[in-house]
């Protein structure tokens, strides 16, 4: 009875649509389906990282069973007990969170520059900016390493974080953000007497603060990812990070895949943490802000 | 001479109308000089002491046959010779470009497209953001061991999803015709978030009274997609196809850990063949070498690109 009547409704309000709002609400439907069925095949792989760090004895020469026989979190308790844990994760948040906050600093100043201060040559510095992208990690590991041994820097924190300090990416990001922003804000800023600095900190930096979240999402990411570098650099073993201690566990636990990929699991969550907070950000930020 | 108005003269449309002596305009542009200064110093000494200066070392070590243990003995050009002789190096080279070739317009315009349809009022949009970002913060080792997991030739999932319509699925990582397309495959999916994110800040940017303008104008949804969104957004779209060459040009992770460059060296790309040299056959002469060639490749097409904005690019 209730199901014929909603039947009958339903009926009535498609005859109700005009044609164009038909079609509309077909598409609508279409971008549902496309986009929830991506996401879903996106967030496959890491349901399965999840699954199988719940599996005890998971290995890969079976498919993972989507639902296991017997959970158990046995495998992020063997994380804290066999390794330092807390400290390494610790480790990871200071490093990723210098970085992070020295690399807004040094990207947006440098934005400005290459944004709003004409100067003789500026093109070939910024082309020099973005060469020191262009040549890999790999081959600048040595050279590095011999560098940082003069300075007497191995096996610190600074000799970690100082080659972080600057990065072409963020400079061209934020370069590329600041180029958006309409110049007559800042010419009526100058005519208020504003200089320079206060441009950059009173109508620049507000108005790229979607920019700048991006920014700090890749910053602490590309720091709490890092590999190569804090391997080579940091020896001793209360100073490692997250990542070199969980392709430690991949040696030690090869066969055990359900306490690696519960590391992953760890790695990743802090992540997705801070992407959906700095999505926030953006969304108020740009309510916020002065762009007309 | 206050601040204020040497400030105010810095801005060409604001000159000074009555003659300045020149000596207050020397003064004036060493004031400029020292503030652009104080902009560029704090990247520009991180980057010359900790980038610049090691790519210069490494130039040094590409005229050097060294075995990271020895000393150093100098050959001139004579690793650069030996690379353009080696046909493995046009083989590297090859790869790397078909790579480049498949992912850049795959990752571009399904990024374009996430981005678009994130943006519109989707319900659940900010979890949709999150699912799509996941890939892009799960490390490679994870992503490499699902992908071969679902492009496995007897059992994985493609290949099944492919048999039930009658399709023969090809050997995906384990054929040398298919291992490159397998990994663009996977990069793309990997990387899809990425452009996601920096295109979706590129959007939050664009001032939605432009949108009523064009309403107002009477644009449709189309006509505002092609003469509103994509031409503010082509500041985004700049950074997003220079960020994705120059690190496509240098594919490496998702090579190491999906086929080691194999099978018969057909997924083999420039970085996976440096690393090579350097960390296995102990030819860090010959790893600083390629690293170069490389280098000078990534440089000219960025520039070729740099050239060619001004013809497509709007900025505010």
């Amino acid at each position: 009875m209730a199901d014929a009547t909603i039947a009958i409704r339903t009926r009535a309000r498609w005859a109700a649509r005009t044609p164009a709002s038909r079609r509309g609400l077909v598409i609508a439907i279409i971008l549902h389906v496309a986009i929830i069925g991506g996401a879903l095949a996106m967030f496959f792989p890491f349901l399965w990282t999840l699954i199988t760090s719940i599996t005890p004895g998971a290995n890969l020469t079976s498919t993972p069973a989507l639902i296991p026989a017997n959970p158990s979190f046995g495998a992020y308790a063997k994380l804290f007990s066999d390794l330092p844990f807390a400290q390494v994760i610790l480790n990871s948040l200071l490093l990723a969170s210098v970085t992070t906050a020295v690399q807004l600093f040094t990207s947006s100043t440098a934005a400005y520059a290459f944004s709003r201060l004409p100067f003789r040559g500026q093109n070939v510095v910024f082309a020099i900016y973005l060469a020191t992208m262009m040549i890999p990690l790999q081959v600048l590991i040595v050279p590095l390493f011999v560098e940082l041994k003069t300075f007497g820097l191995l096996d610190t924190y600074l000799g970690a974080l100082l080659p972080t300090f600057a990065s072409a990416f963020g400079i061209f990001l934020l370069r590329q953000a600041i180029n958006q922003v309409p110049r007559e804000l800042d010419e009526a800023a100058t005519i208020d007497g504003a200089g320079h600095f206060r441009i950059f900190g009173q109508v620049i930096l507000p108005n790229i603060r979607p920019a700048l979240a991006t920014l700090v999402v890749f910053s602490f990411m590309s720091s709490w990812n890092s590999f190569l570098w804090p391997l080579i650099v940091l020896r001793s073993p209360q100073l490692q990070t997250l990542p070199i201690a969980l392709a430690g566990l991949q040696g030690q636990y090869i066969s055990q895949w359900d306490v690696i990929m519960a590391g992953s699991v760890v790695s990743i969550l802090p992540m997705l943490a801070l992407y959906v907070f700095a999505q926030k950000y953006v969304i108020q930020g740009v309510a916020s802000s002065g762009i007309k | 001479m206050t601040a204020q108005t040497a400030l105010v003269d810095k801005a060409p449309q604001f000159k000074h109308s009555q003659p300045v002596r020149d000596t207050a305009r020397t003064s004036r542009r060493a004031k400029y000089l020292l503030t652009v200064l104080a902009f560029l110093l704090p990247s520009a000494i991180p980057l010359a002491i900790f980038v610049l200066g090691p790519m210069i070392a490494a130039a040094w070590v590409s005229l050097n046959q060294w075995n990271l243990l020895a000393p150093m003995k100098f050959v001139g050009l004579g690793n650069y010779v030996g690379l353009l002789q080696d046909p493995q190096t046009g083989s590297v080279f090859l790869n790397t470009a078909y790579y480049v070739a498949g992912y850049l317009p795959l990752v571009y315009f399904g990024g374009l497209a996430l981005a678009l349809a994130l943006n519109t009022a989707l319900k659940g949009r900010s979890l949709l953001r999150g699912v799509y970002f996941l890939p892009v913060i799960t490390s490679w080792i994870v992503v490499a061991l699902v992908w071969r997991w679902l492009l496995s030739p007897s059992n994985g999932i493609v290949n099944t999803v492919l048999a039930w319509v009658g399709i023969q699925g090809p050997g995906w990582w384990t054929d040398p015709a298919w291992s490159m397309p397998s990994i663009i495959l996977a990069s793309a999916w990997k990387d899809l978030g990425f452009v996601m994110v920096i295109l979706l800040a590129g959007l939050q940017a664009i001032p939605t009274d432009m949108y009523d303008a064009a309403k107002v104008d009477g644009a449709g949804p189309w006509r505002r997609l092609i003469s509103v969104t994509l031409p503010l957004l082509s500041p985004s779209t700049f950074f997003v196809i220079i960020i994705s060459l120059v690190n496509g040009f240098q594919v490496f992770d998702q090579i190491y850990a999906m086929t080691g460059g194999g099978p018969d060296g057909s997924s083999e790309s420039v970085v996976e063949q440096i690393y090579d040299f350097t960390f296995r056959y102990g030819r860090a002469g010959d790893a600083s070498a390629l690293s170069w060639m490389l280098f000078i490749v990534i440089l000219a097409v960025t520039l070729i690109q740099i050239r060619g904005q001004r013809r497509w690019v709007t900025y505010g």
